[in-house]
C-alpha cells in the first residue's frame, strides 16, 4: 500500500525495460551484421548496389520530407494530403510523359530525353502546387486557429478525398510509365552495378534541395517563411503577409513532392491512385528522423531512412536465417522511428527546435 | 447574419463580381462531379423512380445550392435574387455543355476516364450530343428556382430545404426501408411510396408534403407560442393528408397511380389540403399545449419520475436496436454487426484518446493482437494450437492485448503529441508486415491467414442467431460492457489523472499524478478493448486474414471518436454509424465510398470541430475558442480562457491540444 514504493518498482522496471530494449536492439544489429558478414554470402558488388539503391530512394524521401517538415514547422500540423499530392505529382508526369512520348520526343536522343523529363518534373510541380494550395485553402486554412487533432482529422479526410479523386478520374489500374530507354543503361564504372536513372534521381534530387534550401535561407521569402515559423504573430508585426508565407511553404514543399513523385516514377516505372501512401508515411518519418521542422534534417532522414531500408534488412537479418528478409523493410524503417522517438525524440538535426519549443 | 447585413451596403458591381465567383465555384464542381465519375455512376441508381436519378440529382442539386448561393448578395430584391441565381446556375451549367464540346474534340477520354459518351449521355438526359443546351437551360431554370427560395420567408426556405434534403434521403435508403415495409400491414402504403429503387413521383409528394407542412405548420405554430408543436402537427398532417388521398386514389382508380403526372398530382393535392389543415390544426395544438405549461408540471415531478419519462424514448429505441438484424435482412446484419465492432473499439480509444488525450494511431495493432489470439486458440485448421471455444478464448485475447499495450506503451510513453500518433502509427505498420511476412508464416498463417475459427454459438443452419445476428448481439453486450466500464471509470479516481494529463502533463504531474502509472493503464486498457474487437472481429468472419489488418482501421476509429464527438459515449456510437454503416450500405458506390468519406471528414471539421454529439464541456471549450478568431490572432490565443477562468469557468476541458512535444524526460 506505499505509493512511494510502488511508484520506485514502477520506475525501476521501467528503466530496466528501456535498457533491456536498448541492448536488444543493438545485439540484434551487432550479431546479425556479424553473422551475415562472416557468411559471405554477399560480395562488395552486392552491397554497392544496396547502398546506391538505398542512396536512390533516400533521395526521393528526402524530396517528400521536405513538404512535411516545411509544414510541420511553421503550422506544427502533420499534412497527411502530403503523400497525395506527391501522388498527383507522378500522375501529371505521366501524362506529360505519354504526350512527349507520342510526339516523339522522350527518346529521340539523349538531350531530348533530358529535356523531356525536365519538362515532366516541371509539369508535375506545377501539378503538384496547384493541388497542395487548394488543400490549403479549403481544408487547412479555416482551421488555422483549431486545436490540434483538427487539422490532422481533416487532412485524413483530405488524403482519402483525393486518393479516390484520383481514383474516380484515372481508374483504379496502375499504368505504367513510358520507358526512357537511356535511363536503364549502366553508367559503365566497372564493377560496380549503376543505372542512369539512379544517377539521375540522386542528382536531380541533390540539385533541387539545394536550391530549395538557398531560397529558404537566402531570399527574402525564405526568410519571410522561417520568420513565421519562428513566432507568428511577432511575424504579422514585422509586416510579414502571414497567409502568403504559409501558402508559399506548401507551394514549395508540392513542388519538391511533385518533382520527387516523377523521379519515383522513374525509378519505379508505374503509377497508380495509391502510390503516395507509403512514401507519404516513410517519408514522415524521415522528416521525423532528421528532426522535424528542420530542412537539412529532412534531407539528411531521408537518405537514412533511404539506406536502412536497403542495406538494414539484408545486412541485419539474413545472418539469422530469416527467409524473405525484403518483407522486412518497413518493420526496420518504423523500428527506426520508434527508437528516434524514444532515444532522441528531438531527430538527428532537431536541436533548435525541441529547445525552443520546450 | 452579419455577413448578409453588410453585403447588402456593397457596391452592385462588387455584388455581380461575387455572383460570378459563386458561379465559377458551381462550374468548377460540376466538372468534378462529371469527370469524377459520380455523375454517370451514379445515373444506375435511381432516386425517384424513372424520373430522377442520382446522378442527375447531384448536378441539379449543385445548381440549385449555386442559385440559392448567389441570391445572398441580393437580400430584399426579388427579381435580382432570381437573376443571379440564374445567371450563377447558368454558368455552372455552361461547364458542362463546354466539356461536351471540347471533351469529343480533344479526347479527352484518353485522360479522364469518365469524359466518356455515357456521361454526356446523361448530361443531355439521353439525348445526345447534339442537345448541347440541355445543361445549359437546365442550370438557368434550376439556378433560378434556387435563387427564388432565398426571396420566401426563412422557416418556409427551411422547410423546402429539409424536404429536398428527406427526399434525397429516403431515395437513397428506398431499399432498406422498402422491404420491412411491404413485410408489414402496411404494404399498400409501401408499394405507393416506394418503387423497386428509390421513391415513386407519389412518394415524392408525399415527403415533400410533409416538409412543407412542417414549415407552415411551424410558422403558425410560432405565432401561438409553441414553434415545435405546429412544426411536428403540420408534418404529420401534411403527409398524412396526401396519404390519404393517395391511398383513396389507388382504390378509386387502381390504373391513375401508374401514371406518373396523376400520381404527382394526387400527392400535391393530397399535400395542399394536408398543409392547409396541418397549419391551422398546428396552430390550435400549440395555442392549447402552450397554455398547458407542460414544462413547469414536468419540473413540478419528482426526480424519479423526471428520469423515468425521459428514458422513455429509449425503450422503443433499444426495441429498435434488439431487433435490426431481423428487420432489414442478412446484408444490413453484416453492416451492423460491423458498426458494433467499430463502437466496441471506439469506447476503448476513447479511453486512450477521449480521456487521457492519446492519439493512438496504431490501434489496428491491438486488434490484430485479438484477432489471431483467439483464431490461434480456437482454430480447428493446423495453425490452431488449442481447441478452446470462443468463450474461453476471449479472455485470453483481452489479456494478451492488454499486455501487448503495456510492452508497446512502455518505450513510448514520454513522447507526446502528434509524435506519439505518428510513432503508434509505426507500430501499427510493423504488426500489420509482421503478420504477413515469411517470418512469422508457420505460426500465422502468412498471407493465408488462419481460418477455420468456429462461431461463439453452435447453431444449426437456419436458426434464427445462425449468420452474423449472433455476432451482433455478442458485439453489442461487448459494447454495453465497456461502455459502462468507460462510463464509471471516467468520474473515478483514475478517470480524473487521466483528463489532468490530457489537459496539462507537467502540472498533472506537480499534482502527484504518477504519469507512467496513468498513461500505461490508459493506453493497455485501450488496447484491451481493441484486442476484444479483434476477437469479436475473429468470429464474425470466421477466420482472421492478415488483409483485415490496415491502417484504415486505426484511422476508422480515430476519426469516428472525434467526428461522434470526443469523450462522449453516444459520440462514438453516431460516428460508428456515420463513418462505418453509412458507407458500408452503398458498397454499390464502392469506388466512392472513401471520396464522400474524406469529403465528410473534411467538412466536419470545418464547420462542427466538436462532433456530431460532443459532451458538454468540449462545446462550451469550442465555441469559447470561436469566439476569439480576429484574422492574425496569436496561435493558442487565449483570451477567453482566461476571461472564461476569471468567471469562475475552470473546466478547461481541451482535449486536442496537447502542450508541444518536448523531450523526454
Amino acid at each position: 500500500m506505499n505509493r512511494r514504493y510502488g511508484e520506485r518498482v514502477t520506475e525501476l522496471a521501467i528503466q530496466a525495460f528501456l535498457w533491456f530494449f536498448r541492448i536488444g536492439v543493438v545485439l540484434v544489429v551487432i550479431v546479425g551484421s556479424t553473422l551475415t558478414l562472416t557468411s559471405g554470402r554477399y560480395d562488395p558488388a552486392t552491397w554497392f548496389r544496396l547502398f546506391a539503391d538505398g542512396f536512390t530512394l533516400g533521395s526521393v524521401y528526402a524530396m517528400i520530407a521536405l513538404g512535411y517538415t516545411m509544414v510541420y514547422g511553421i503550422l506544427r500540423m502533420i499534412n497527411f494530403a502530403h503523400g497525395e499530392v506527391f501522388m498527383a505529382g507522378a500522375f501529371g508526369g505521366y501524362f506529360t510523359a505519354v504526350a512527349l512520348d507520342d510526339a516523339g520526343l522522350l527518346n529521340a536522343n539523349p538531350l531530348s530525353s533530358l529535356i523531356s523529363i525536365v519538362i515532366m518534373l516541371l509539369v508535375a510541380a506545377a501539378v503538384s502546387t496547384v493541388i497542395a494550395v487548394l488543400i490549403e485553402r479549403i481544408a487547412y486554412r479555416p482551421l488555422r486557429n483549431a486545436p490540434r487533432l483538427v487539422p490532422l482529422i481533416s487532412a485524413i479526410g483530405a488524403s482519402f478525398f483525393l486518393q479516390y479523386t484520383f481514383r474516380g478520374f484515372f481508374g483504379s489500374r496502375t499504368y505504367s510509365y513510358p520507358t526512357v530507354s537511356i535511363l536503364n543503361e549502366d553508367v559503365g564504372i566497372p564493377l560496380l552495378d549503376l543505372r542512369w536513372v539512379q544517377v539521375l534521381v540522386i542528382v536531380a534530387a541533390m540539385v533541387m534541395m539545394t536550391l530549395l534550401y538557398l531560397f529558404v535561407m537566402r531570399s527574402k521569402t525564405g526568410t519571410a517563411i522561417r520568420a513565421v515559423s519562428e513566432d507568428k504573430s511577432t511575424a504579422a508585426l514585422m509586416g510579414i503577409d502571414v497567409n502568403r508565407a504559409i501558402v508559399t511553404t506548401f507551394a514549395l514543399g508540392a513542388a519538391m513532392a511533385g518533382a520527387a513523385g516523377v523521379l519515383y516514377a522513374l525509378l519505379f516505372r508505374q503509377v497508380d491512385f495509391f502510390t503516395g501512401f507509403v512514401p507519404g508515411i516513410k517519408a514522415f518519418t524521415s522528416a521525423v528522423l532528421g528532426g522535424i521542422g528542420n530542412v537539412p534534417g529532412a534531407m539528411l532522414g531521408g537518405l537514412f531512412l533511404g539506406e536502412i531500408e536497403a542495406i538494414g534488412p539484408v545486412l541485419f537479418f539474413t545472418g539469422f536465417g530469416v527467409p524473405s528478409v525484403n518483407q522486412l523493410k518497413d518493420v526496420i524503417a518504423f523500428t527506426m522511428l520508434v527508437l528516434v522517438l524514444v532515444f532522441r525524440p528531438s531527430g538527428i538535426l532537431g536541436e533548435r527546435l525541441a529547445r525552443q519549443r520546450a | 447574419m452579419t455577413a448578409i447585413s453588410s453585403t447588402i451596403t456593397r457596391p452592385l458591381a462588387r455584388r455581380w463580381r461575387h455572383v460570378i465567383a459563386i458561379g465559377a465555384l458551381g462550374a468548377a464542381v460540376a466538372l468534378y462531379l462529371a469527370l469524377v465519375g459520380i455523375v454517370p455512376t451514379f445515373e444506375a441508381r435511381a432516386m425517384i423512380s424513372s424520373v430522377l436519378a442520382l446522378g442527375e440529382t447531384f448536378v441539379l442539386g449543385t445548381m440549385m445550392v449555386i442559385g440559392y448561393l448567389a441570391a445572398r448578395y441580393f437580400d430584399g430584391q426579388p427579381a435580382m435574387s432570381v437573376l443571379a441565381g440564374a445567371i450563377a446556375g447558368l454558368m455552372t451549367g455552361s461547364a458542362l455543355t463546354l466539356l461536351m464540346l471540347i471533351g469529343p474534340a480533344i479526347d479527352l477520354r484518353s485522360i479522364f476516364l469518365n469524359a466518356s459518351d455515357s456521361l454526356y449521355g446523361v448530361l443531355t438526359l439521353g439525348r445526345g450530343l447534339d442537345f448541347l443546351w440541355i445543361p445549359m437551360v437546365g442550370g438557368v431554370v434550376v439556378g433560378a428556382l434556387g435563387g427564388g427560395l432565398r426571396i420566401l420567408p426563412r422557416p418556409i426556405q427551411k422547410s423546402i430545404a429539409a424536404g429536398l434534403l428527406s427526399l434525397v434521403a429516403l431515395g437513397l435508403f428506398s431499399n432498406l426501408l422498402r422491404k420491412p415495409l411491404l413485410a408489414s400491414p402496411f404494404a399498400s402504403i409501401g408499394r405507393l411510396l416506394f418503387a423497386s429503387e428509390g421513391l415513386t413521383l407519389f412518394g415524392a409528394a408525399v415527403t415533400l408534403s410533409g416538409a412543407l407542412g412542417a414549415g407552415i405548420g411551424g410558422a403558425i405554430g410560432a405565432r401561438f407560442g409553441s414553434r415545435r408543436w405546429g412544426m411536428l402537427t403540420g408534418v404529420a398532417l401534411g403527409m398524412i393528408g396526401s396519404l390519404v388521398i393517395g391511398l383513396l386514389a389507388a382504390d378509386l382508380a387502381p390504373s391513375a397511380l401508374a401514371r406518373p403526372e396523376f400520381a404527382a398530382l394526387g400527392g400535391v393535392l393530397g399535400g395542399v389540403i394536408g398543409v392547409g389543415m396541418g397549419g391551422l390544426l398546428g396552430g390550435a395544438i400549440a395555442r392549447r399545449v402552450s397554455s398547458l405549461r407542460l414544462d413547469r408540471q414536468f419540473d413540478a415531478l419528482p426526480s424519479p419520475a423526471r428520469s423515468a419519462i425521459r428514458a422513455t424514448p429509449l425503450i422503443p429505441l433499444l426495441f429498435l436496436v434488439l431487433v435490426l438484424p431481423f428487420a432489414f435482412g442478412q446484408n444490413f446484419a453484416q453492416v451492423i454487426v460491423l458498426v458494433a465492432i467499430y463502437i466496441l473499439m471506439g469506447l476503448g480509444l476513447n479511453i486512450t484518446l477521449g480521456l487521457a488525450g492519446l492519439l493512438d494511431l496504431g490501434f489496428v495493432a491491438f486488434f490484430a493482437v485479438g484477432a489471431y489470439t483467439v483464431s490461434l486458440l480456437t482454430s480447428t485448421s493446423p495453425f490452431g494450437i488449442a481447441d478452446f471455444s470462443w468463450w474461453i478464448a476471449v479472455p485470453f485475447a483481452v489479456g494478451v492485448a492488454f499486455m501487448f499495450g503495456a510492452f508497446l506503451g512502455l518505450p513510448i510513453l514520454g513522447i507526446r503529441g502528434d509524435y506519439l500518433a505518428i510513432a503508434t502509427l509505426g507500430f501499427g505498420e510493423i504488426i500489420r508486415i509482421l503478420s504477413v511476412s515469411d517470418l512469422l508464416r508457420p505460426w500465422l498463417g502468412g498471407p493465408q491467414g488462419i481460418t477455420n475459427v468456429p462461431k461463439p454459438f453452435d447453431v444449426p443452419p437456419g436458426d434464427p442467431l445462425s449468420g452474423p445476428s449472433q455476432i451482433y448481439y455478442i458485439a453489442l453486450i461487448c459494447a454495453g460492457v465497456i461502455a459502462f466500464i468507460a462510463f464509471r471509470l471516467r468520474d473515478s479516481r483514475i478517470g480524473r489523472a487521466w483528463v489532468a494529463i490530457r489537459e496539462d502533463e507537467d502540472v498533472a504531474e506537480a499534482l502527484g499524478i504518477n504519469l507512467i502509472q496513468t498513461k500505461l493503464l490508459a493506453y493497455a486498457l485501450g488496447a484491451a478493448f481493441a484486442g476484444l474487437g479483434g476477437a469479436v472481429f475473429a468470429a464474425l468472419i470466421g477466420a482472421t486474414f492478415p488483409t483485415s489488418i490496415n491502417l484504415l482501421v486505426s484511422i476508422n476509429v480515430a476519426a469516428l471518436i472525434i467526428v461522434g464527438g470526443m469523450g462522449s459515449v453516444p459520440g462514438v456510437i453516431v460516428g460508428a454509424v456515420v463513418l462505418i454503416g453509412l458507407p458500408e450500405l452503398f458498397r454499390e458506390f464502392q469506388e466512392y465510398r472513401y471520396l464522400f468519406y474524406g469529403a465528410a471528414l473534411m467538412v466536419l471539421m470545418r464547420f462542427r470541430p466538436e462532433g456530431l454529439l460532443p459532451s458538454r464541456s468540449v462545446q462550451r471549450e469550442l465555441h469559447v475558442e470561436e469566439n476569439v478568431e480576429p484574422a492574425g490572432a496569436p496561435v493558442g490565443s487565449s483570451v477567453a480562457q482566461i476571461e472564461a477562468e476569471r468567471e469562475g469557468d475552470v473546466e478547461r476541458d481541451s482535449p486536442y491540444s496537447e502542450p508541444p512535444a518536448k523531450e523526454t524526460p
